[in-house]
């Protein structure tokens, strides 16, 4: 499990360089760039401050990712997690950060 | 040999803070409503996600509900810790627990209230929350206060000691920056470690690509016990490590099916065996590994037949905690509801906020050394702090800092003097030698793994392997000195394998001290099975003319303890 920059999406503001626990993304080339994907413990803090949905978090082979990548989209205060399945499809889970979680 | 020239940064501050995660945020935020002077707080990464709570929390686990006292909670951690912990420590602990719990819904954290407006509790300990965003708002109670300056993307190494009027104090603290070639050299009155436990000693569970999906922070090194026992600190209770019962693969907490969905652990034969071994957290793993030994395995948390409903609310609570579980479940199209959840022990950890490792520290959280403060994962005798009692503990510390900076006569000590700039400079200067930090933590992971009772021997250990654990750690120490850098994060990896090894060093001789098996799976000594009343006592280390010394300790009972060479 990782977390991989859409270059394309990617503005290089630079917050998710400052989120990371690790100190694991740096700016490569004006774009965010993981320094050592296998070392990512898979918090997501990255995600929850890009505003461009840049970073895609996926699950390696040995935890059973077969190729889908899930972003985050803000929307006041609602998180749209997007799981992109290698398929095509795509399925949300909205989460309202302003709820209690029920267990 | 690279090209990176060290600059040196002076700094003087009253109290220093090093690491801010849940403890040290807190410790910041109190000390500096306090008006101390000044105030540093230095955090290896952000503080705001920074530490063990980056990715959220689920409940807060320590709360005393409505028909319970302080003192209830003392008695369950007594029993789950067999008895091996502080009373003073826990119960002022405890007394505070509820008074965080209700600073941090004022803070902005979502609490589940009923109608009548009380706390929803999950058993008689927990409250439930959306604990997603708990690290973003304590760094912003710390940078509303005035008197601190926060220091992100720095590393401490090594903490400053000084002999004044026949007793080591401590004086100050050195580090660098894991971003530019900066040696940051802190003069300071006060110190407070609240750098967290120790993670990644052990081989864990997914040794390749997914090496970092484990359960505590691994950015978390052990460095604040490293650089306290370095110092002259003294350590107690690291033989009792800490190992999780999670989801397999994922690592993602098990306590939220078990408890939120009523799932129980269930062998392959569909045999419910919590039963037959307890539901204490090192009783439900050691029913898992022993009914995997059984070859009754694997075993699951039974969740198949759940209604939609159910898992939909799974589904969003992973998220605000474990992302990774949510997406297993999703891209696998094996949900909850349609396949149960298979489960496994962790790697061990030592760790203080769920066991009692850590620094020795008095009631106001004061270590061995002088002016030396200690909270949270890092500070000992105390378990089951969780994130409410690393706050309890943070704030502790902080009103004993405070105290002990108004009475300290400041001013009469000689001038600091600070050693660690050619050290870090040498590893600039040494020619690679293809030995290096993730060789070495790679070789220190599978050691501990196989000679100090790690999952490959079910836990278990015995002194012919931790004596050759022993020597086998003390050879990897040897390679650190001259491993290369090219950069501030290859230094920043070298400094954290250094600091692991020191920490599996002290393990280790903790774990050969205590003879007995005191509990499950933590400390499982195949020497000796059984639980043995002369070892109802403290293990406590100390470095001493450069060797480990053990010292045994008697229980402290009663609501406050002082350090005897006060």
């Amino acid at each position: 499990m990782s977390i991989r920059i859409n270059k394309e999406k990617c503005v290089g503001c630079g917050r998710c360089i400052d989120a990371c626990p690790g100190n694991l993304l740096e700016l490569a080339e004006g774009k965010a760039d993981i320094r050592i994907p296998e070392d990512c413990w898979g918090c997501t803090s990255c995600m929850k401050y890009c505003s461009q949905s840049a970073l895609e978090y996926y699950l390696g082979a040995d935890l059973g990712g077969r190729g889908a990548v899930m972003t985050i989209e803000k929307e006041k205060d609602i998180y749209n997690w997007k799981i992109h399945m290698p398929g095509g499809e795509t399925k949300v889970i909205s989460v309202n950060r302003k709820n209690a979680n029920q267990y | 040999m690279s090209d990176v020239k060290l600059i040196t940064k002076k700094i003087r501050t009253d109290a220093l803070i090093i690491g801010g995660g849940t403890a040290g945020c807190y410790a910041a935020i109190r000390l500096g409503e306090a008006s101390v002077g000044k105030i540093l707080l230095v955090e290896k990464a952000g503080i705001e996600r920074s530490g063990c709570l980056a990715a959220g929390v689920n409940a807060l686990n320590a709360y005393i509900s409505k028909g319970h006292v302080p003192m209830d909670y003392v008695e369950y951690a007594r029993a789950d810790g067999e008895g091996i912990v502080r009373e003073d420590l826990l119960l002022s602990m405890s007394e505070r627990l509820n008074k965080v719990t209700e600073d941090l819904e004022n803070r902005g954290l979502v609490i589940l209230k009923d109608e009548n407006g009380e706390y929803v509790t999950r058993g008689w300990r927990n409250v439930k929350i959306n604990g997603e965003n708990i690290k973003p708002l304590l760094a912003e109670g710390v940078y509303a206060q005035p008197d601190v300056t926060v220091l992100n993307h720095v590393n401490i190494t090594d903490l400053v000691t000084q002999r004044v009027h026949g007793k080591t104090i401590v004086r100050g603290a050195v580090g660098f920056s894991v971003k530019e070639p900066v040696i940051y050299e802190i003069e300071a009155e006060a110190v407070l470690i609240a750098t967290g436990g120790a993670a990644g000693l052990y081989r864990p569970n997914n040794p390749g690509f997914s090496r970092h999906k484990m359960w505590y922070s691994p950015f978390n090194t052990g460095a604040g016990f490293a650089m306290g026992f370095a110092a002259g600190a003294e350590m107690t209770t690291f033989e009792n490590r800490f190992v999780a019962l999670r989801c397999k693969d994922t690592i993602a907490p098990t306590g939220t099916i078990a408890q939120g969905v009523g799932a129980k652990q269930i062998n392959a034969g569909g045999e419910i065996y919590e039963k037959e071994y307890g539901i204490t957290t090192p009783q439900r793993i050691y029913g898992t590994v022993e009914e995997n030994r059984k070859g009754k395995g694997p075993c699951y948390l039974k969740t198949e037949g759940i209604s939609k409903e159910q898992e939909q609310d799974l589904f969003k609570a992973y998220l605000n905690m474990a992302p990774s579980q949510t997406l297993k479940w999703i891209e696998s199209g094996k949900t909850p509801s349609r396949q149960s959840v298979e489960i496994e022990g962790t790697e061990p950890y030592v760790v203080g906020g769920h066991t009692a490792s850590g620094f020795w520290v008095d009631t106001g959280r004061m270590t061995t050394i002088p002016g030396l403060f200690a909270a949270g994962d890092v500070a000992g005798g105390s378990p089951q702090k969780y994130v409410t009692g690393a706050l309890a503990e943070g704030e502790i510390a902080a009103e004993s800092m405070a105290s002990y900076l108004d009475k300290k006569e400041k001013g009469d000590e000689p001038e600091v003097e600070f050693s660690q700039e050619s050290a870090y400079a040498h590893h600039f200067e040494v020619k690679d030698n293809n030995i290096t930090w993730r060789g070495v933590e790679e070789a220190m992971q599978k050691i501990m793994d196989e000679y100090a009772g790690g999952i490959h021997t079910d836990y278990r250990y015995n002194e012919s392997r931790l004596v050759l654990a022993r020597e086998k750690i003390k050879d990897l120490q040897g390679l650190v000195d001259d491993l290369a850098a090219e950069d501030m994060f290859d230094l920043l990896h070298i400094y954290e394998v250094r600091e692991r090894l020191l920490v599996c060093r002290i393990l280790i001789e903790h774990l050969l001290a205590r003879k007995e098996t005191r509990w499950h799976i933590f400390g499982e000594n195949a020497d000796y099975p059984q639980q043995s009343d002369e070892y109802k006592k403290y293990v406590n280390s100390r470095l001493e003319n450069g060797e480990i010394r053990i010292i045994f300790r008697q229980l402290v009972k009663g609501e406050s303890y002082e350090h005897p060479d006060k």
